[in-house]
């Protein structure tokens, strides 16, 4: 196990410049998710890590160790790819013990080693088959035992279950997750799921353009975004954002709407956008912070997703999965002071947090 | 109604499930098609039957266009083995084919596998270069080859035959291909997995492009096989040649002893049979690949 860190990483394809140094502290155990849209960075920076990709400027550390100018093989770290990479000419014992073939360890111990892996991974009754016998699952449980094998420092996993049907992903991104509290060695784990972020990471980092946009554990990166891109990008209907101006005492919509919010006298009166999540949302009877008429309606059971088009644009709310609203039927919506994020609307940076944490 | 709800009467018999169903009459265009495929599989099948009939006939028999042998004889057959000559060509031929085609297997792949996976200035430049070589004749190079063989002691020996096919442009271009169906993850986890790039070639990559590898080496062991104009220009003496070399020198200034010359023809083509039988599958599953003919 080991700590990590990038210090002012770049990197640039002839003169394009497409990390533009990344700062990033992980601790020892750690499991961390860079998350993004595709082209952020986020797989670059991991082979970069990984050693596949040669650093431009800046500092890769592992385990104190400046690894910038080692092999891959030499920086001790175990790479899951998304496609899984296990070999079909070999069997499953054969792909797991791969990683194995250079390190100098006696056969039997070999040996050994593989039957712990796959007995961790409830394997050991598939060792003799060969890939092309295995399901999605069970492959990728084979490239995680590969990279286990070698008890290295840090994992690496780029986008491991973009390949697995929703329910496989699910199974899968619980049992990763109970590995890791088993095994307690540092991960960083690629996704552009937001989802898969949320729910794995000690803490994620998230990437847009090369540039880091917000580093923290689930909870904040969802209750405190540090900009519209990050509020936009982290939770699933993605936040709606409205054009509003906010002044020391509250912020009225472009659309009409209004709410009061104490932001201080020093809050000069400017243009901003204001960001209130699908869930924080209520219907309400009286005078409210958007109108509209609902366009469509997606029931998902418990819940019912509803579009409601507004003079503003396009918002979403949830609804009670009972008694939803019907399309055509003009609504009005409220939301809670402390549900209401503001972002600059020039430079997205957030201005304002609702309380609640 | 499920099948066993219906009464007895109504419901479908084993047989009737099992009957085939009615096969549907054959269009004119169909017809066509076999009957070119027919005359195709004659036109291929012909002269291999031709070859063995002439090889059963007496030399006074040769030149009547009859399939089946008057007299038909295997004193051609103990002719030719119990000729020291045609043991020697054969075993000249057999050695020459394996080591080019051992060669061109590690080489050839060595090189697909360089240009295709590893990056660096000039590999488009290089590529093209051995792709242009394609282009020229072998007719063209024989005097080349013949000043080299002569510089360098070669003439008349193993490598002399050996050396203008131990590396093949198109070998390497039909590598390099099947190369690019290996993904680079491989290559990748590998290199993480501590493998030098020389243990993933042979490790990884090639396993993963064995039809490629059986399909090129069939094709370089038929074609040294059956090469006869370089065998020709370079050996002198009769222990050095190979078996087309050898057969065409059967008979004499006068007369050209065909009934012998198809024997030899007949006992030459059985490795090329067994080669062939062997990797059948791998080479129609490897050209398919390539889109290649063979």
């Amino acid at each position: 196990m080991a700590e990590l860190s990038l210090h002012q990483l770049t990197k640039a394809y002839g003169k394009t410049e497409v990390l533009h140094g990344i700062n990033l502290g992980v601790a020892d155990g750690e499991f961390v998710v860079f998350v993004g849209p595709s082209g952020c960075g986020k797989s670059t920076t991991l082979r970069m890590i990984a050693g596949l990709e040669e650093v431009t400027s800046g500092e890769i550390h592992i385990g104190g160790t400046v690894v910038n100018n080692l092999e891959p093989k030499e920086r001790n770290i175990a790479m899951v790819f998304q496609n899984y990479a296990i070999y079909p000419h070999m069997t499953v014992r054969k792909n797991i013990g791969f990683g194995l073939r250079s390190s100098g360890l006696p056969k039997a111990d070999k040996e050994a080693r593989i039957d712990e892996v796959a007995a961790l991974l409830g394997m050991t009754d598939l060792l003799a088959r060969k890939p092309s016998q295995l399901s999605g699952g069970q492959r990728q449980r084979v490239a995680i035992g590969r990279a286990m094998v070698r008890d290295p420092s840090v994992f690496l996993f780029d986008e491991p279950l973009s390949n697995l049907d929703a329910q496989l992903r699910t199974q899968m991104r619980l049992e990763i997750k109970k590995l890791h509290q088993r095994v307690g060695t540092t991960i960083i784990f690629v996704t552009h799921d937001q989802v898969e972020a949320m729910t794995m990471a000690d803490r994620i980092v998230i990437m847009d353009g090369g540039h880091i946009q917000q580093v923290g554990t689930p909870e904040e990166v969802y209750r405190r975004p540090a900009n519209a891109f990050v509020a936009g990008f982290i939770g699933a209907p993605s936040m709606n954002m409205l054009a509003a101006e906010a002044g020391p005492d509250g912020v009225r919509t472009n659309a009409g709407g209004s709410i009061a919010m104490p932001l201080g006298a020093d809050f000069g009166k400017r243009a901003v956008t204001l960001g209130v999540r699908p869930d924080d949302l209520q219907l309400t009877d009286g005078e409210g912070l958007v109108a509209g008429t609902v366009a469509v309606c997606e029931p998902l059971g418990p819940e019912t997703l509803v579009h409601i088009d507004t003079a503003g644009g396009e918002v979403v709310a949830k609804a009670d999965g009972r008694h939803p609203p019907k399309v055509g039927d003009t609504v009005r919506l409220i939301a809670a002071q402390e549900d209401l994020h503001l972002f600059d609307a020039d430079s997205g940076v957030a201005l304002s947090w609702g309380p609640r944490t | 109604m499920s099948a066993v709800d219906m009464p007895a009467s109504q419901r479908p018999t084993t047989e009737a499930a099992l009957a085939k169903p009615p096969r549907r009459p054959a269009n004119m265009g169909q017809i066509i098609r076999w009957l070119l495929l027919f005359l195709g599989g004659i036109a291929m099948v012909m002269p291999i039957v031709y070859m063995i009939s002439t090889s059963l006939k007496w030399p006074h028999e040769v030149y009547n266009i009859n399939l089946i042998p008057e007299e038909p004889t295997i004193e051609n057959y103990t002719y030719v083995l119990e000729d020291g000559r045609f043991y020697w060509w054969f075993v000249n031929s057999i050695i020459i084919a394996t080591v080019t085609t051992i060669s061109n297997v590690l080489f050839d792949s060595l090189v697909g596998y360089t240009l295709c996976k590893f990056k660096f200035p000039g590999r488009q430049i290089v590529f093209i270069a051995i792709l242009s070589t394609l282009m020229i004749p072998t007719e063209m190079l024989v005097i080349p080859w013949y000043l080299m063989s002569q510089s360098l002691g070669w003439l008349d020996s193993y490598w002399g035959i050996m050396f203008p096919g131990l590396m093949t442009a198109f070998g390497t271009f039909l590598m390099k291909q099947f190369f690019e169906s290996v993904p680079d993850d491989f290559i990748e986890a590998a290199r993480i997995d501590g493998l030098n790039e020389l243990q993933i070639w042979w490790t990884v990559a090639m396993p993963l492009v064995k039809p490629a590898l059986a399909a090129l080496a069939i094709f370089v062991f038929l074609g040294n096989w059956t090469a006869f104009l370089w065998p020709l220009i370079v050996t002198n003496s009769v222990e050095m040649y190979t078996v087309p070399v050898g057969l065409s020198g059967f008979g004499d200034e006068a007369d050209v002893a065909w009934e012998l010359i198809m024997t030899g023809a007949a006992i030459s083509t059985i490795p090329t049979l067994i080669v062939f039988l062997v990797f059948q599958r791998f080479i129609i599953r490897g050209v398919v690949m390539a889109g290649l003919k063979g």
